[in-house]
């Protein structure tokens, strides 16, 4: 099969308005015949199901959270990046979208990039009117605070609550939609199949996590907005219900899923303290603006950190990158410490560390003004790890924390199945191979509020929809595999508990899939997972039934998923036999160790499309052309 | 305007109707006790207050009064009934533990502090004001009452129970009063908490003094 | 270190519950949730249904989590939710008792999970400002007193987790509902449905059967994000006002104060 990515011709600037002009309009009156599926609730499915009943659509609206308000982006600490220029400092649509382009190390679709960026200008007016609090200057005007990757003051935000914000002002959209009755939420409802028909979308088969009933909701088009699969990690700094299986289910049912072994792993979370540990959590990256990062200079120094005299010390990132220092990119950040723990000197009870410390700052600053800095993050590390960091250096490690990768869409965010839309973190479609600090609710937001809302419309106005009837064999067959599955996983009683196959997975794709990978890591990892998988299903234990609120169960079948997932990661990681961005192949570096690309030949987007059970799914390729950004060696030095 | 039906059913209308009958019945009380301070001059002023009371625009200002408080009273023993009863039923099955962090002993005996106050007023009124249950009642004699009353250490410790009881209801309920009624910037909700306090210990200590002072034998 | 827990056991909304005892070993460094997660694993193994508990975020935003720990909501700490807490908060030898939030508004669905979807139909009702998307004026049209912005950011801060409900002695959901709409309140963007949103929110308030109101302070000590019981007192004068004059200025008056 061919990707089309369906770019609209023209220059840059003006392929989203032409795009728009060309596009097929749904008549008012008519809106309200068509019903559209969303299933997700975070910002691309709250905006997007929000923005569309807005429009007069009719909109299902499926979160497996018991509130559409929960979905993870609330979890988002630092800001949303807007081209608005507001502070005179050279800031510009283009800039943002050359700033993303190469923050992705030119592994991302222009035409999309540019987009995102055109249309963030219109979020933060959008946010604003909603009623987000947004950091204000004494003025009234807007703050902004500037972060990773760029040289402009462009990043809003809400305290430390950017994501929180955006979140509850996307849901109050929502919410007015469902008391207008437009929208019909389905909170504790987990989407386990997708229903195709004639090839197109045609709805989904969902069970509600309380009753247990298997459903299934038939409309026109369905849009996933279901976030990330960085769980796969089993560690990560997602909400432990986040899972893959909705786009999962869309993959095996012929949707491609592109790049997926594009994982961002965040350089400062809090270190894993024991095997019970379920989650980890973010520090936000500003901490790095004041902090310095060393571990000891010997292997296996036990000593406290404030008995290591400076000169047993290893500054390492300043020692690497004596220009960029304790601020080098996320990538490279993450990779240096990982580096430094493999050798040995990790900090902490696990050797899994480094430290973070804020001692000369507070020499230099002073406590107060670091506590002005920092206080709310300073106290939430104290209640996690019982250290103060004002006197002992904080520990941090990297952690699995973005998945770049996703559903492959095209300029209109719909898979290769029609009716079949992509929203944020799900698709893998603005931030190639990294993505670059506070962008990510600006890429959800743009896809909920400002691009399905077209898109779908040019859809619905150019296909039929004749109605299916709710016992068409492909509904059955849907509802029945999902029965089966669920039958299947209950009927196991093996001896050991998903969560222990999710946290066995975990290490492995940790270890092989993370931060670093080489070939001989991969094949070993592609080598174990299968076996693993089938160790699954002979060996997993789910008590309880099916026809009740089942935690196990649903933890089951996340991990099912996991598990196939993670083969998928590594396969791409394997085939992708260079180095950009995330994805660092030990093989592929350059003397001080940046990723080496290789633009000759991974120059492109890949997509795997699955060809059955237990065979090998294709490797589609999508060029990417680079007509605006001249495709460059990313440097930050 | 809404329905005086529908505001005075929703949560936050009953509340304002308890607050507002409680600024009356705050006000009086503090009245009621400067006013008694009298009998510490002597028979002749305060009987000369009561027989003001009872004769003021022909005698019709007590009724008005009267009429106001009754009215007062009733709306605040309804509000607080109603919103009890709301309450009891948005919780049927309880904690088995419950541990208080901010709430005060004042706030959680509102209730049956209410009831406490309220079984008071009635005999307070049996006692001073008809003399019903008075032992040797004289009408019009108030500072002669005041004191053949007291003078009974049961009835005297009844009355100052009783007075600790609305001592604890204003310590809560003139604080919350501004507090419903919308007072919310932080520098004001401050001083409505000390003014709860000044007024439930001016109005306390003021009104147990009389039957202190009576079996102290500094009135006579 | 070991823990006797005592947890609310409850199959499903119909059935009747009882408490059951367990034992529990912990590390000091666990989250609750983790200890919890051990328990759990214990239970699987041996065939038993584990406890069931909300969660996801765990890390104290999403507002998913959240229960009744020996009489105390989220537990012993302040400004802490429970995926927060830590079991060097409890010494080796404790007995903890572990209950649902206790309201009728919050039906129990299993063990320790609650159905709080009355909150989301108080937004329904109200909790929102209403601004097609796509019409929007430029962000710094309006410019906002920092200090309004700050303390609409106070409000806004509710994770909704219903700790205040489950605290307040009447469970009151006073503190949710003034939260949300002191945040639109406090804003220019929110004063046109000022008047209508406190008269609908309060409306829907009532309407899911929560308690009322009377001025305790225990939903402000439980909640994990400090939200204040001032913005109580600024919901019931809203309310009196919308009530009073139905959101009606007199005519000839100019609007936009606030």
């Amino acid at each position: 099969m061919e990707l089309k990515p369906n770019i609209p011709d023209g220059p840059i600037e003006k392929k989203w308005d032409r795009h728009r002009f060309e596009m097929k309009l749904v008549n008012p009156a008519n809106k309200r015949k068509y019903t559209v599926i969303m299933v997700g609730s975070g910002l691309a499915g709250a905006g997007g199901a929000a923005a569309m009943a807005e429009l007069g659509y009719k909109v299902k609206c499926f979160c497996y959270q018991d509130s559409p308000r929960r979905a993870h982006s609330i979890a988002a600490q630092g800001g949303i990046n807007a081209a608005k220029n507001y502070h005179n400092d050279g800031d510009s649509v283009f800039r943002l979208f050359y700033d993303t382009v190469k923050g992705g190390d030119f592994r991302a679709r222009e035409a999309n990039v540019y987009r995102l960026a055109q249309v963030s200008v219109n979020i933060i007016d959008q946010c604003v009117a909603l009623g987000v609090p947004f950091a204000r200057e004494y003025g009234g005007l807007l703050d902004n605070r500037s972060f990773g990757g760029a040289q402009v003051s462009r990043t809003f935000y809400a305290r430390g609550q950017t994501g929180q914000q955006l979140l509850l002002g996307a849901y109050q959209a929502l919410e007015r939609q469902i008391g207008l009755g437009q929208v019909e939420m389905f909170p504790r409802h987990e989407m386990q199949e997708l229903v195709l028909v004639d090839g197109k979308a045609r709805g989904i088969v969902v069970r509600d996590m309380v009753t247990g009933e298997v459903e299934t909701h038939l409309a026109d088009a369905v849009c996933l907005a279901t976030g990330g699969y960085g769980n796969v990690f089993y560690l990560a700094t997602y909400a432990k219900g986040c899972n893959t299986t909705a786009i999962w289910r869309a993959y095996k049912k012929g949707a491609p899923f592109a790049n997926p072994c594009f994982t961002q792993i965040h350089p400062t979370c809090i270190p894993v303290t024991g095997e019970y540990q379920s989650k980890l959590t973010l520090m936000s990256e500003s901490l790095r603006n004041d902090g310095r990062i060393w571990v000891p200079k010997a292997k296996g120094d036990k000593r406290a950190a404030n008995e290591i005299p400076k000169e047993e010390r290893d500054y390492y990132l300043e020692r690497m990158y004596p220009s960029f220092g304790n601020l080098a990119p996320r990538d490279i950040a993450s990779r240096a410490a990982k580096r430094v723990c493999d050798e040995g000197r990790g900090v902490g009870p696990t050797g899994f560390g480094v430290y973070l410390d804020f001692h000369d700052a507070i020499e230099r600053l002073g406590q107060k003004k670091i506590e002005e800095k920092y206080g709310n993050l300073f106290e939430m590390y104290e209640r996690i790890t019982d250290e103060d960091p004002y006197k002992v250096p904080m520990r941090i490690y990297p952690a699995s924390h973005y998945t770049m990768g996703g559903l492959w869409v095209d300029y209109n965010l719909m898979s290769t199945i029609p009716g079949l839309f992509v929203l944020g973190e799900a698709n893998f479609s603005d931030h190639g191979a990294n993505r670059l600090g506070a962008s990510a609710l600006m890429q959800g937001l743009g896809d909920g509020y400002f691009i399905i809302p077209y898109t779908i419309g040019n859809y619905l106005a150019r296909e039929k929809f004749p109605a299916v009837a709710a016992d068409h064999p492909e509904v059955r067959a849907a509802e029945k595999a999902v029965s089966d599955r669920t039958e299947r996983l209950l009927s196991i009683r093996g001896k050991r508990t998903a969560t222990s196959f999710h946290r066995e997975l975990g290490k492995i794709m940790w270890e092989h899939c993370g931060m670093a990978r080489d070939r001989k890591g991969l094949e070993h990892a592609l080598g174990k997972i299968p076996g693993l998988r089938e160790e699954f299903w002979k060996n997993v234990t789910v008590p309880g039934s099916g026809r009740e609120l089942n935690q196990s169960l649903e933890l089951a079948g996340r991990v099912a998923d996991f598990l196939e997932l993670g083969e998928l990661m590594c396969l791409d990681a394997l085939e992708r036999d260079e180095s950009c961005g995330s994805h660092f192949r030990l093989e592929h570096q350059m003397a001080d160790g940046e990723a080496k690309r290789n633009d000759e030949k991974f120059c492109h987007v890949a997509a795997w499309q699955y060809t059955g059970e237990g065979r090998k799914p294709d490797r589609l390729v999508e060029p990417l052309v680079y007509e605006n950004v001249e495709l460059a060696v990313r440097s930050y030095k | 305007m809404d329905s005086a039906g529908g505001f005075a059913r929703s949560s936050i209308g009953r509340k304002v109707i308890m607050a507002s009958t409680g600024v009356i019945l705050v006000v009086y009380v503090i009245g009621h006790m400067i006013g008694n301070l009298q009998v510490y001059g002597g028979p002749e002023g305060i009987n000369a207050y009561g027989k003001f009371l009872h004769t003021f625009i022909h005698g019709q200002a007590i009724w008005v009064a009267r009429i106001v408080l009754l009215t007062a009273v009733l709306l605040h023993i309804w509000s607080a009934t109603s919103l009890t009863l709301t309450s009891r039923k948005a919780r049927g099955i309880g904690y088995r533990e419950q541990k208080w962090k901010e709430s005060t002993y004042a706030s959680r005996t509102m209730r049956w502090g209410g009831v406490i106050i309220l079984l008071f007023v009635i005999y307070h009124i049996l006692h001073f004001t008809t003399g019903t249950v008075h032992p040797d009642f004289v009408p019009g004699d108030v500072y002669h009452n005041f004191v053949a009353g007291f003078r009974v250490v049961p009835v005297s410790i009844v009355y100052i129970v009783a007075m600790i009881a609305l001592g604890l209801h204003l310590r809560h309920g003139v604080w919350s009063m501004f507090q419903t009624l919308g007072v919310s910037h932080p520098r004001y909700i401050g001083a409505a908490h000390v003014l709860a306090w000044v007024i439930a210990i001016a109005v306390t200590v003021g009104n147990i003094s009389f039957p202190l002072a009576v079996l102290a034998g500094v009135v006579k | 270190m070991k823990l006797t827990l005592r947890i609310w056991r409850q199959k499903d909304a119909k059935s009747k519950g009882a408490f059951v005892t367990y034992t529990a070993e912990a590390d000091e460094e666990m989250s609750f949730l983790e200890m919890l997660d051990v328990v759990n694993e214990g239970l699987i193994q041996r065939g038993e249904e584990p406890i069931a508990f909300d969660h996801d975020c765990r890390e104290g935003i999403c507002g998913t989590c959240g229960f009744v720990i020996n009489g105390r909501a989220h537990g012993p700490r302040e400004r802490t939710t429970v995926c927060q807490l830590h079991m060097r908060s409890f010494q080796d030898g404790d007995t903890l008792t572990l209950e649902p939030w206790r309201a009728d508004a919050f039906p129990v669905l299993k063990d320790l999970v609650v159905d709080r979807g009355a909150f989301d139909r108080i937004i329904a009702a109200g909790g929102f400002i209403a601004s097609a998307i796509g019409g929007a004026p430029d962000a710094n049209a309006i410019p906002i007193r920092k200090e309004n912005a700050d303390l609409s950011m106070d409000a806004a801060a509710c994770i909704g987790c219903g700790a205040c409900v489950a605290a307040c002695p009447n469970a009151a959901a006073m503190l949710f509902v003034s939260a949300k709409m002191g945040h639109l309140a406090m804003l220019p963007q929110g004063q046109p449905e000022r008047m209508d949103r406190a008269r609908a929110m309060v409306a829907q308030m009532d309407a899911e059967g929560f308690g009322t109101c009377t001025n305790h302070g225990e939903c402000e000590a439980a909640c994990p994000k400090a939200i204040r019981m001032e913005f109580i007192g600024r919901m019931n004068a809203d309310y009196v006002k919308a009530s009073l004059t139905g959101g009606r200025r007199a005519a000839g008056s100019e609007g936009g104060s606030g």
